[in-house]
């Protein structure tokens, strides 16, 4: 087959189709998401979104025990919510091999937090291979299914920003021709992991381990490169490319597999090394194991422990060179934060609940950008579905005449990923707080993927769309409200009243996202700004909208729309005294 | 092991389309028999945020990310971008440069000033600049949406690949009913950069 350019995801994706994936479960996560967006392309394979990490991965299970191979994936904070299964299926095993890839995103260029992955592995008990580029994603992935087959033992995949989204040459092959029947097996000593028979498992995955590890020493994905000179390398993953382009000359131990690490076959290239650096991104997680075995290493002392291993760094951090550029700047340039679109339906509540005064627990989305000046309406942000349960704690914690400020606040997608649960605290608990759903049928900030309020799955078929009204109603809500974010003095009024109600009440901002292809909004003609009428109040500026700028240049400065940006979603015109905006019709 | 690798990076603003031209850049080199990896980040900064794909292509391509100062050509869709990226730029290096600016989000609300005099900044930086009037040029192939095609054609001029090939990329990747416009558009962006003769 032709090679081709293809991005990690894309080749892990790849990779699974041609290990005979039968199913496939996902949450979305950054950058995680485009390995399920494009298996859903290959035919064979039955790939859909779950509404959290936790799920995707009991799906997983399920299909294993069914006896197929299955791929789950979800981004490094996934893992934190789909750890429960994991550390227990570790002793179950698998029936068909059961890979999780999970994509670290040091720097946080997408991400609340940099933890390294690699540490599940360990802690769980389960091997982990790590790719250093496109093709050893899809040639990874694919033996990772054998892997979990022959060692009975689910298998994780790590990638990272780089190897997901960078794009390298990949040489597609032909997929594996036969597979194990599937059907329903009952095996109780080794699929009821009560505590008798988890008692028996457990000694197996310690032996588990230890035949693994063994094994890897003879493996080639675990490969030394012999250079010249006494200075050897330990590294992995995108590591390896900066260390092999920084120590052309250097002994090279490229570990394809980083956990369990092949002892024997790192005593012996210690023993060939007068200096050996381990050269890993993120946590000394290899170092620390070396380290352990008596071996004397260069590692964290040296090399960043925090953010990505760039080249520059690495070269810095070895030999202390600063880069050699043409041009450095000596003013300080404005900065380009990210913004929400022209027309996102969060903007309206962000600008309510700025004017209100609200406190606001938030929570991860794109409307985590209400957090920036100038809507600069987000308290606090933890992980997805702290935005509720945050507010209970909180106001049992504040004085009385201080409670009613707490809002909690979450998008569709994250209220269904497990802010339900926070919910459902509140709702039992006798909590008081006033809960905003931002509800725009998609998950946007991923890109905008199908979740079971949008009445579509991942492969574009339709499904019944979760009613959030109902729902909350059902859950026992009494005061529940739907607004339309477009509409300004209806947020206002309505979450105005909610916040001073000594009970709790949901309110559902319910629009879809202006980029939705699927339900998003009729285009609207774009709306100008008649100059005369402009009294330069600057109101309108605090929509932050990217649409509008403030002209400085002129003599009497004044607002402006531009209007291949302006969606018409009329927010401007609203808050506009002057009646200075109107729809520009030509 | 050889040296020859060449970096790219394109610089610009989330909502351009530059991970699309640092895609028909890449599979151009693909097809010119080049290693080629490229970078760059999805997520957060697509939404109006400043955005750069690293472009590296050479027979044995190890990072995948161009390290400060070692660019050799800076391809600036946006000015702004363009002035803010130069550090990646080695001594010597090419600049292209589309004549845009785009206001970030400070410079809108009024917190923030747009440097002035711009290009002249980055023209003392790097004399020899190559600017390009890319919206003025793509409105002329008929479609404003082909900026990028214009820009591509005005890097083309940079790069020793075939006219060919670059054609036969554009035609694979770009939809059948715009392809004519995207050709036309990189056409005049070729022309653009008059010094290129124009069998190659
Ligand atoms: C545990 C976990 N999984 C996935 C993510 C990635 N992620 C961040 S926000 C988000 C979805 C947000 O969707 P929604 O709540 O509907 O808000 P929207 O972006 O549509 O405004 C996801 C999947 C994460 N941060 N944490």
């Amino acid at each position: 087959m032709a090679k081709r350019l293809m991005s990690g995801n894309a080749a892990i994706a790849r990779g699974a189709y041609e290990a005979g994936v039968k199913v496939a479960s996902a949450y979305p996560g950054t950058p995680s998401t485009e390995i399920l967006e494009n298996l859903i392309n290959y035919l064979a394979v039955d790939a859909s979104w779950a509404p959290n990490e936790k799920v995707a991965l009991e799906v997983g299970i399920g299909a294993s025990f069914g006896g197929v191979r299955a791929l789950v994936t979800m981004k490094h904070v996934g893992v934190n919510v789909a750890a429960d299964p994991l550390f227990t299926l570790s002793y179950i095993g698998v029936r068909g091999g059961l890979v999780l890839a999970c994509a670290d995103d040091p720097e946080m260029h997408s991400s609340q937090n940099e933890q390294d992955s690699r540490n599940y592995a360990k802690f769980a008990k389960v091997p982990m291979f790590e790719p250093a580029d496109s093709e050893e994603a899809r040639a990874f992935t694919r033996l990772a299914f054998d892997v979990s087959e022959q060692f009975d033992t689910p298998v994780m995949l790590r990638s990272n920003t780089r190897i997901s989204h960078g794009k390298s040459i990949v040489n597609p092959q032909e997929p594996v021709a036969e597979l194990p029947q599937a059907g329903l097996v009952r095996d109780p000593a080794k699929m009821v992991m009560l505590p008798a028979n988890a008692r028996n498992r457990h000694p197996l995955v310690e032996q588990r381990i230890v035949d693994l590890e063994a094994w890897a020493c003879e493996q080639p994905f675990n490969r030394v490169e012999t250079g010249s000179g006494k200075v050897g390398v330990i590294t992995a993953g995108i590591a390896y490319q900066y260390a092999r382009q920084a120590l052309p000359q250097a002994h090279i131990l490229k570990l394809g597999m980083v956990y369990p690490l092949p002892k024997q076959l790192i005593l012996d290239f210690a023993a060939r090394c007068d200096t050996l650096y381990v050269i890993e991104e993120l946590d000394p997680f290899i170092e620390e194991q070396i380290r352990a075995m008596g071996i004397r290493v260069i590692g964290k002392e040296l090399i960043p422990i925090c953010g990505e291993l760039t080249p520059e760094r690495l070269e810095t951090a070895l030999f202390g060179t600063k880069p050699d550029a043409a041009v450095i700047h000596s003013e300080s340039l404005p900065g380009r934060p990210p913004n929400m679109c022209a027309g996102c339906s969060h903007r309206g509540v962000f600008l309510t609940l700025k004017r209100l005064g609200a406190y606001v627990t938030g929570d991860i989305g794109c409307y985590t950008l209400g957090f920036l000046p100038p809507l600069s309406a987000m308290d606090t942000c933890v992980c997805m579905g702290a935005g509720i349960s945050n507010a209970t704690g909180l106001i049992k914690a504040v004085p009385e005449q201080e409670r009613h400020k707490v809002v909690g606040v979450m998008g569709d997608s994250t209220f269904l990923h497990t802010g339900i649960n926070s919910l459902i605290d509140m709702i039992y608990n006798g909590g008081r707080g006033t809960v905003i759903l931002l509800d725009n049928r998609i998950t946007a900030m991923t890109g905008r993927q199908e979740n079971p309020g949008s009445g579509y799955t991942l492969a574009g078929i339709e499904s019944p769309p979760i009613d959030l009204q109902a729902l909350c109603r059902v859950l026992g809500v009494k005061h529940v409200q739907m607004i339309d974010p477009y509409d300004l003095t209806q947020t206002e009024q309505v979450v105005q009243q909610e916040m001073a109600r000594p009970e709790l009440s949901v309110v559902i901002a319910k629009r879809p996202c202006i980029l939705d292809r699927r339900h998003g909004p009729e285009p609207a003609p774009p709306l100008k700004v008649i100059e005369e009428q402009c009294s330069a109040c600057k109101i309108c500026m605090k929509l932050g909208c990217p649409a509008l700028t403030w002209q400085q240049e002129h003599n009497t400065p004044k607002a402006h729309i531009d209007p291949q940006l302006c969606s018409g979603c009329k927010l401007c015109q609203q808050l506009c005294k002057f009646t200075a905006i109107e729809v520009h019709n030509d | 092991m050889t040296n020859d690798v060449r970096n790219i990076l394109l610089a610009g603003v989330g909502g351009q389309g530059i991970l699309l031209a640092s895609e028909l850049l890449a599979e151009v080199l693909l097809l010119a028999g080049y290693d080629v990896k490229k970078s760059e980040i999805h997520g957060m900064s697509q939404r109006g945020g400043s955005v750069t794909s690293h472009v590296r292509y050479g027979s044995n391509v190890l990072s995948p990310l161009i390290k400060q100062g070692d660019a050799d050509i800076l391809f600036g869709f946006e000015l702004l971008e363009t002035y803010r990226y130069l550090p990646m730029l080695r001594r010597g290096g090419d600049v292209f440069a589309n004549n845009q600016s785009i206001l970030p989000a400070p410079v809108a609300i009024g917190t923030a000033e747009y440097p002035h005099e711009i290009q002249n900044k980055i023209r003392h930086a790097c004399p020899d600049t190559h600017f390009v009037d890319g919206l003025t040029l793509a409105c002329q192939s008929g479609h404003p949406r082909t900026v990028n095609m214009v820009l591509l054609g005005a890097l083309s001029t940079a790069l020793n690949i075939p006219h060919t090939l670059w054609n036969e990329t554009i035609t694979e990747k770009v939809p059948q009913q715009l392809l004519q416009e995207n050709q036309f558009a990189f056409q005049l962006g070729r022309n653009s950069q008059a010094m290129t003769p124009e069998t190659i």
